[in-house]
């Protein structure tokens, strides 16, 4: 009885946490407009409950936003708005909250165009106005004439524009993705004219650029309390577990340490997300520990895991390379020079490391330079000789040397040839 | 050698023998017969139509020779003038230099040639005829005779077209021979005829006439078919009993047969009733490719001209290349002329002094319009004969906007104007009257501002396209604050412009006054963004089109271009042509269309605003942000052309500002006037844009309203708002985007400080920052960072453009600067 009890629990266990596990998934990865919207508002709750950002800031500029575009909306004033801020700090999501929200107004949603432009689609103004009549349904007026030249676009579009005015014309809001790059279009002829005309009386429009230059949102935690959860029971003790990982101590050192690196919300995502998988139903709670392992993923450093792989000759190589560095003092070197610092370690050290024939070092120098851990001077052209291409390495001392220290079965020669050129006199 | 008299020397007068007879179909008083009575002489000629005649003209030496076709009075401008349609005839001298080889031979000292180019002006002042000349066509076999001692005669064996010589065809040998019979020079006694001259049945207005023209104005002439003159025959006997001229014409040449030109025999096809009509298809329509189409079609010119006279003088003009004339006819017009008198043939004639007056005063001018206008010459004919047919179609209601129709629609309006209101007369020709050039452009350009929306009606194509309107209509502001923000929008159109008061004069004066002159001009108008100078120009127009209503200024038409809203520097010309006339065309097609029409071009700088004015002359505004644009970008024969007046807008200092505030916000009390002062200060300060600091008043709005939820509120913008937005405008994002960067980037920044004093460079490679950032983080007790994390930071300040940094793929290599001052760097850092 007990065991059949204990198995629909655990059933029960699995069903919810794959449960718990889509809706999170979801939330991360920005699928649905839902978790936009959840996003935004949850900025703003993680950035009052941690109080390390002016809180009102963040929920003053949505508010101004929001009644820009309302302004724009059902007064006809035209405005333009520039959103900038870093990757990932949540202007995107912003406007689509905030469009949202005005949609929402039933006056409003009738009487709005919007129009949105992506700096990286739309690659220059010849484009960028096909995709703007298009988006205004403008090529139905023309018939069957739709696009002329861009200069008749252009003409085509300004008249267009023009003729509206505040009071009848319907608003058109203008979004610009991917800002920066609109503006490195050929005399900004595009940009030019939005702002012109959204600085005459026609019709109104409100162009809102998005760049990810500048200007920070921070927050830094986001774990999950899913609202209206099916199973009530196992909801509240998730966000038991929830509040109590949130006060642990390890756990808030792995966050301040994240937040210290970035302050993007995808990577805090990110980390969660690693945090997440590490959930299944025999292990029905997050730990400390797996924040800190996801942690530890996220932080690692993808040179020296490569470095791990290598095979002692490749390792050796490495560490000549190193000596060569220290004694020319960061000029390139070719294969022969590595070659020849290798002969000498192995010399002395015949014992430790086999003595391999010069085209079997070459392959091994070959494979290094295909895993991109020294990288050739200049392009190779097909007449040099390989031994003698000049080249660099792509490893720092310390990245070396913490490598070595991991590395499984390194020969204690090879260690102490690593710290020291002169181990062998 | 023989000098010929000319009106610099002797005055002469000039009065029509005969009645007057009214062309119905054209309006003109045209005549059979011209009397010119010179001063100081006993003699006075009589010229008729089908007589040879020589023409002043540059070289007093040589003067022009020409048959004449037609004699008419042309009263489209108060003072009738008396006109002349001839045919022209070159010398050997007036050939083009480059091309006198072609002859092959030395040419006779009197041998002239037919003038076979029909966009040479046939039009001109009759009152520059010198006398008559004598004139004999010599078959191909013929040879020129030479050293012969009447000087008067002259010998015409080939025609020339500007590219060849050509023998004369045999009808036009015959249609030149015939005359020669009949066409005499009409000499009598001082006595009766003078008296006649001076008889009541010559009107006033041909006196009137006289005084105006200048030498080398010219006109078309009508002739009137049917009016049988006496002075004919008498002249043919006359001629008849002149020996000379048979001799010469015996003597005869055989060299140099040509082949025959195919406009010239196009021109002799017709039979001999129809003589005279050939000269007429020359000069009305070669470029025509159906003359008997165009023959029906029309009304006037042809139907006329195959009725007139059979006397069939054909008057070749000389003709040298355009620029070339104006050059020389400079020169000698300055010089005085010997008077050598050929006592038989040509009488002198006397000039009036007013004439010469005048001439001199305009002369320079005259020279100008002469070169500007090539295009326009060369189309007349053709452009003069689409005229009717476009006058036909207007006629019956076809409107079809076509191509070709418009593009002729200036001069199309010429002959409108003329076969409207003048008499006698068809409008000047370019060619030889550069002062009527003006005349005639103002006349097209004046019917042009009002043909366009009559003449064309949009085709559906046109139809413009538009943002469909809301359904539900915008909110009218409802708070003060609400009000005050739409008038302090950049787009509210405020009522009147304060502070720029003096700019606005002076625009206006220049404007106003190139308008009243009926001259061009072009105005250079520069100043930082934001000084109201396209402002300003819209409100200079804007009265301006008031005026023009109220008929204080002449009307005119105004066409703005921005340089902006082109995708091209080329699509000027399009959107010129199109705002002028409605037709669309090619960039170079426009071009083309566009310079036959004002042989002047817009200039594709910045923003242009033309300002096309009704006498067909320009009024180029340009406004521009640089103050040297003319010296820095222009060519220099842009930038001379540009002219001297140029008009730079100062940044608003902060009391202009204050007051532009003042009145955008007058009767709203919205704002603290501490605030305004504050804003106003702000701006002026850095950079006295007008539109930014409306932009800041606006944005205080919003935060005053924001800021104060509760309804019962004054709603008065304070100092703190008016700070708070300025703080906002004006703040450094690059500081704020450092302050509030995480820990790690922060530290990354530091380290580059440090590697930067540590190498004195301002570049340093990621490798090396790095090492100094991982001692940093050492330092300051932070975890060690790892290559990737720290790439990644990296690549994070590089997206913000705090850094700049190389592509990633050089890894460790990749070099690594700092896009913000270090001071600024190290201030963000400090704070913390």
């Amino acid at each position: 009885m007990s065991s059949r009890k204990s198995k629909s629990n655990s059933l029960i266990h699995t069903e919810c946490l794959s449960q718990v596990q889509r809706i999170l998934r979801e939330r991360f990865c920005h699928q649905s407009p839902h978790s936009n919207l959840f996003g935004v508002q949850v900025q703003y709750k993680t950035i009052q409950r941690l109080g390390q950002v002016p809180r009102g800031r963040e929920e003053r500029k949505f508010l101004h936003l929001s009644e820009l575009l309302k302004r724009t909306a059902v007064h006809g004033e035209s405005n333009s708005v520039l959103i900038i801020g870093p990757r990932g700090s949540g202007k995107t999501m912003l406007i689509n909250h905030a469009l949202k929200e005005l949609m929402e107004i039933e006056e409003v949603s009738e009487n709005v165009l919007q129009v949105h432009l992506n700096g990286l689609l739309q690659i220059n103004d010849k484009i960028a106005l096909k995709e703007i009549t298009r988006q205004l349904n403008l090529e139905n007026v023309v018939g069957d004439k739709v696009f002329g030249s861009f200069a008749e676009n252009l003409s085509f579009l300004l008249e267009a524009l023009k003729k509206g005015d505040r009071i009848s014309s319907c608003p058109v809001i203008f979004i610009l993705d991917e800002f920066d790059l609109f503006a490195y279009h050929k005399n900004q002829t595009l940009l030019y004219n939005l702002f012109d005309i959204s600085q005459s009386a026609q019709t109104p429009i409100a162009v809102i650029g998005l760049t990810c230059r500048l200007y920070v949102k921070i927050f830094k935690e986001q774990l999950s309390l899913p609202a209206e959860f099916p199973d009530k029971v196992f909801a509240e003790k998730w966000n038991e577990n929830v509040q109590y990982l949130s006060e642990d101590r390890s756990v808030q050192e792995v966050l301040q340490k994240h937040f210290n690196i970035s302050k993007n919300l995808r990577s805090l995502h990110m980390l969660l997300m690693l945090a997440l998988n590490r959930v299944t139903a025999s292990h029905p709670c997050m730990t400390a520990v797996d924040l800190m392992e996801a942690s530890q993923l996220c932080s690692m450093d993808s040179k020296a895991n490569i470095v791990h792989g290598l095979s002692v000759l490749e390792i050796c190589l490495i560490i000549a390379m190193k000596h060569l560095n220290d004694i020319y003092e960061e000029e390139p070197f070719n294969f022969q020079m590595v070659y020849n610092e290798f002969q000498k370690f192995v010399q002395r050290k015949a014992h430790s490391v086999y003595n391999f024939e010069k085209p079997v070092v070459m392959k091994a120098f070959e494979h290094l330079q295909q895993l991109e851990l020294i990288k050739p001077m200049e392009r190779t052209s097909g007449n040099s000789q390989r031994e003698y291409q000049l080249m660099k390495l792509l490893l720092d001392n310390t990245q070396i040397m913490n490598a070595l220290q991991k590395y499984p079965n390194c020969p204690t020669d090879v260690r102490q040839w690593a710290t020291s050129s002169l181990s062998w006199l | 050698m023989a000098h010929y008299p000319t009106r610099l020397k002797t005055r002469k007068t000039y009065s029509w023998v005969g009645r007057p007879l009214l062309d119905r179909k054209l309006h003109y008083q045209t005549y059979r017969e011209m009397c010119v009575k010179t001063e100081g002489c006993s003699t006075e000629i009589h010229i008729q139509i089908g007589q040879f005649v020589l023409i002043e003209g540059d070289d007093d030496e040589n003067p022009y020779v020409a048959k004449l076709l037609e004699l008419f009075e042309d009263d489209s401008d108060p003072p009738p003038k008396k006109r002349a349609r001839v045919q022209w005839f070159v010398r050997f001298c007036e050939v083009p230099a480059c091309k006198q080889h072609l002859l092959g031979r030395k040419p006779g000292a009197q041998e002239i040639f037919w003038y076979d180019y029909p966009a040479c002006d046939s039009n001109i002042n009759a009152e520059t005829i010198i006398g008559l000349v004598r004139v004999i066509p010599l078959a191909p076999k013929d040879v020129v005779p030479t050293n012969l001692k009447n000087e008067k005669t002259l010998f015409v064996k080939l025609s020339w077209n500007e590219k060849k010589f050509r023998p004369l065809s045999s009808k036009l040998f015959a249609e030149l021979n015939k005359p020669q019979e009949r066409a005499a020079k009409c000499q009598k006694p001082m006595g009766a005829k003078s008296k006649s001259a001076e008889t009541p049945s010559w009107t006033p207005e041909e006196h009137v006439a006289k005084r105006i023209e200048s030498r080398h104005s010219a006109c078309k002439s009508r002739q009137t078919p049917t009016h049988p003159l006496t002075p004919r025959a008498r002249k043919r006997l006359e001629l008849g009993s002149n020996p000379q001229m048979s001799q010469q014409t015996s003597c005869a040449s055989l060299d140099s047969p040509g082949r025959i030109k195919r406009k010239v025999a196009f021109s002799e096809i017709t039979s001999p009733s129809k003589r005279s009509q050939p000269d007429k298809l020359q000069t009305l329509s070669p470029a025509l490719k159906a003359p008997e189409k165009t023959r029906e079609t029309e009304l006037s010119y042809t139907e006329n001209d195959k009725k007139a006279s059979p006397e069939r003088c054909v008057i070749l003009r000389t003709r040298i290349p355009a620029s070339k004339t104006i050059d020389i006819r400079e020169e000698r017009t300055l010089t005085p002329i010997s008077g050598g008198q050929r006592s038989s043939v040509v009488p002198s004639v006397i000039l009036k002094p007013e004439n010469i007056k005048k001439r001199d005063a305009k002369e320079v001018e005259a020279q100008n319009e002469a070169t500007s206008t090539p295009h326009r010459i060369r189309r007349k004919s053709s452009v003069l004969t689409m005229n009717r047919i476009r006058q036909q179609l207007q006629f019956l209601g076809n409107s079809k906007s076509d191509q070709e129709e418009k593009e002729i629609l200036p001069a199309a309006e010429i002959s409108d104007s003329s076969s409207d209101e003048e008499e006698a007369s068809t409008p000047p020709r370019p060619r030889r009257t550069p002062r009527t050039v003006s005349r005639n452009l103002q006349s097209s350009l004046k019917s042009s501002l009002h043909t366009p929306t009559k003449l064309k009606p949009r085709t559906p194509r046109c139809a413009t396209p538009q943002i469909r309107s809301r359904s539900l209509a915008a909110q009218e502001p409802a708070s003060v604050l609400e009000k005050a923000r739409l008038r302090l929008h950049v787009s509210a159109v405020p009522e009147s412009l304060p502070c720029r008061e003096q700019e606005f004069q002076d625009i206006y004066n220049f404007v106003e006054s190139k308008l009243l002159d009926h001259t061009g001009g072009c105005m250079y108008i520069s100043g930082v963004p934001g000084t109201g100078k396209t402002a300003t120009v819209h409100e200079v127009i804007r009265c301006l089109q008031q005026a023009a209503q109220a008929n204080d200024v002449p009307p005119f038409q105004y066409i703005e271009v921005n340089g902006m809203k082109l995708t091209e520097p080329h699509q000027v010309y399009v959107q010129i042509l199109q705002k002028l006339t409605g037709q669309k065309a090619t960039a170079n097609h426009a071009a083309e269309l566009l310079a036959k029409r004002f042989c002047t071009r817009g200039s594709p700088q910045e923003t242009t605003v033309l300002l096309v004015d009704e006498e067909a002359r320009l009024v180029v505004l340009t406004i521009a942000n640089t103050m040297d644009l003319p010296e820095r970008i222009m060519m220099n024969r842009v930038s001379s052309r540009l002219g001297l007046t140029r008009m730079s807008f100062q940044p608003y200092t902060y009391s202009q500002l204050q007051q532009i505030l003042r009145s955008r916000l007058k009767h709203l009390k919205a704002f603290e006037d501490d605030a305004i002062q504050l804003v106003a200060r702000k701006v002026a300060a850095l950079s006295g844009d007008a539109r930014r600091c409306l932009d800041i008043c606006r944005r205080a709005t919003e935060i005053c309203e924001f800021s104060q939820q509760k309804p019962d509120s004054p709603g008065l913008v304070t100092i703190a708002h008016s700070m708070e937005a300025v703080d906002e405008m004006f703040s450094s994002s690059y500081i704020m985007a450092i302050k509030n960067s995480s820990v790690l980037e922060q530290s990354f920044l530091r380290a580059i400080l440090a590697e930067f004093r540590r190498s004195g460079l301002e570049e340093a490679t990621f490798q090396q920052i790095y090492s100094q950032h991982v001692a940093l983080c050492r330092m300051e007790g932070l975890p060690y960072p790892t290559m990737s994390e720290t790439m990644a930071v990296c690549s994070r300040l590089g997206s913000c453009r705090l850094l700049l940094v190389e592509p990633s793929r050089n890894d460790m290599l990749l070099r690594v600067r700092l896009n913000v001052s270090q001071d600024d760097v190290l201030y963000a850092l400090k704070e913390e």
